[in-house]
């Protein structure tokens, strides 16, 4: 049974000495990381460091090996639990996944609809409204095939509002886009960062970072390696593992 | 162009029924005998469409419910279904034929179930499982080719397995799957024939029947094969459109 949240002094996300094997390859080695209500996280690290699975650990589209995650005073558990989570937690895919043989309509009407009963004529007025939101109104009846990498991206964004998260992680929300449409899909999540959601956002985009976090975590090997504000960490990083990252991506 | 050439080569046949080696006469359309005679052996095409449509629609049932299973990520669950294809796919039809035909309602028996099997059942039942293996294996490469993406998008949105089958997966799928499932019709077809050892008034029993008493196996035999050519010549034509129709839509 999902535990009754305690909104006030809850976090949002509570995870303690997580750790993850793939086969034998020790992919999260004790992380702990809390976010409180209304933070926002910018992950970042080498390739292979951990910091995807970490957010995939967050909804449960990795199980992990030990250690506890609660997300907004739900322990992770059973599968009633994993359900609770989701209901919670929404998720930006560095492909997009969209649907592709759904019109965009449909994509953000699916889950409203039958995961949460809406009626179709709800379901649509809330689908348009997040549409309007991401600023593409215009495209809800083609099908995400018309449409350009920045255009599916802000849809993925809009198809999670839909479900009114109070989390939302994105996995390299902009590592697949041409680099002329990562500015109006960055624009897109920082308009939602304003707005006070709590979200996790692993990047390589650091004027992002600048912009948008409140925090910033530094992985390698599985390790959170380095937590601190933006300033401390673009300007004072502490470990040399960190300046050495820092130096390769910002080099550029 | 196919089925005026396969006339062409029965008139060039006929045209032989001088030289006392052929005895065209049996299925003579100008004579009331003859055309009685091929009366009799058009009237099996009934019961093998009949058969070929029941074994096809059950193989596909089978074929999900094997298939299903089979792709879990848990390997007990994925265990049965792995075994059942081995299995059924090593059996060969006929066998399987007698041993439904002749066996299965003894085995029944001693479960207390009194069920006498007929001819039209014992083949189709046989014909059903012994397909579904491949259909399962159909199933089974079709939705394993959509991007596991897909299946997380729809766990985000909270849809259920049954829910993100049905909406998002399959519908995709179908696509992949429909044009092999109607070849395996084809092979359906075919294997029919082996239902006349069973008693079954099909195309093969007709024409076996008609030999018995005319003693002319050449000619029967000949319409006999031009009968199933004509019928999976029929069906080629069908899952050709199909295949361009289900393509033309995965471009669009």
């Amino acid at each position: 049974m999902p535990q009754p949240s305690a909104p006030d002094h809850t976090n949002a996300i509570e995870i303690n000495g997580l750790n993850k094997w793939y086969d034998t390859y020790h992919a999260l080695k004790d992380v702990n990381l809390t976010v409180a209500h209304g933070e926002r996280i910018v992950v970042c690290g080498p390739s292979g460091s951990g910091k995807s699975t970490l957010i995939r650990c967050v909804n449960s589209l990795e199980a992990h090996d030990s250690g506890t995650i609660t997300v907004d005073g739900t322990r992770m558990g059973d599968a009633a639990s994993i359900e609770a989570i989701r209901a919670e937690v929404g998720m930006v895919f560095q492909q997009f996944n969209l649907f592709p043989h759904l019109t965009i309509l449909q994509n953000l009407t699916l889950g409203p609809m039958k995961a949460r009963g809406l009626s179709r004529a709800d379901a649509e007025d809330r689908a348009m409204k997040y549409l309007e939101r991401v600023q593409i109104p215009e495209q809800a009846n083609k099908k995400p095939g018309a449409l350009s990498g920045g255009q599916q991206q802000r849809v993925a964004i809009a198809r999670s509002l839909c479900m009114e998260p109070k989390i939302m992680l994105f996995d390299e929300p902009t590592s697949a886009l041409d680099p002329e449409m990562i500015a109006e899909v960055l624009d897109v999540i920082v308009d939602l960062a304003e707005s006070g959601m709590t979200m996790i956002v692993v990047t390589h985009e650091m004027g992002f970072a600048r912009r948008a976090a409140d925090r910033m975590v530094f992985m390698d090997h599985g390790a959170i390696v380095e937590t601190g504000t933006p300033q401390e960490f673009f300007e004072n990083p502490k470990s040399e593992r960190c300046r050495t990252f820092l130096n390769q991506i910002l080099k550029h | 162009m196919k089925n005026i050439a396969a006339l062409a080569s029965i008139a060039f046949l006929a045209g032989c029924g001088g030289s006392g080696n052929w005895g065209w006469y049996v299925i003579d359309p100008t004579t009331h005998q003859g055309m009685s005679h091929i009366k009799f052996l058009m009237n099996g095409f009934g019961a093998t469409i009949l058969l070929s449509v029941f074994a096809a629609v059950m193989s596909m049932l089978i074929g999900l419910l094997v298939a299903l299973p089979g792709m879990s990520s848990n390997r007990w669950v994925r265990l049965p279904s792995r075994i059942y294809v081995e299995f059924v796919r090593a059996i060969p039809l006929l066998p399987m034929l007698f041993w439904v035909f002749y066996g299965l309602p003894v085995v029944l028996k001693s479960m207390g179930i009194s069920l006498s099997i007929d001819a039209f059942w014992g083949a189709v039942i046989t014909l059903a499982i012994s397909d579904s293996a491949f259909t399962a294996e159909i199933y089974r490469s079709g939705i394993q080719s959509i991007a596991r993406g897909q299946t997380e998008a729809a766990k985000t949105i909270g849809l259920t397995y049954t829910q993100t089958m049905r909406y998002v997966i399959l519908p995709q799928a179908i696509r992949r799957i429909l044009p092999p499932l109607a070849n395996q019709f084809i092979y359906i077809v075919k294997m029919s024939a082996f239902a006349s050892v069973i008693g079954m008034q099909e195309l093969t029993r007709r024409a076996n029947e008609l030999v018995v008493t005319e003693y002319r196996p050449l000619e029967i035999y000949t319409l006999l094969i031009l009968e199933y050519l004509v019928l999976v010549l029929v069906i080629s034509f069908f899952v050709r459109w199909l295949e361009r129709k289900m393509g033309a839509d995965e471009s669009r």
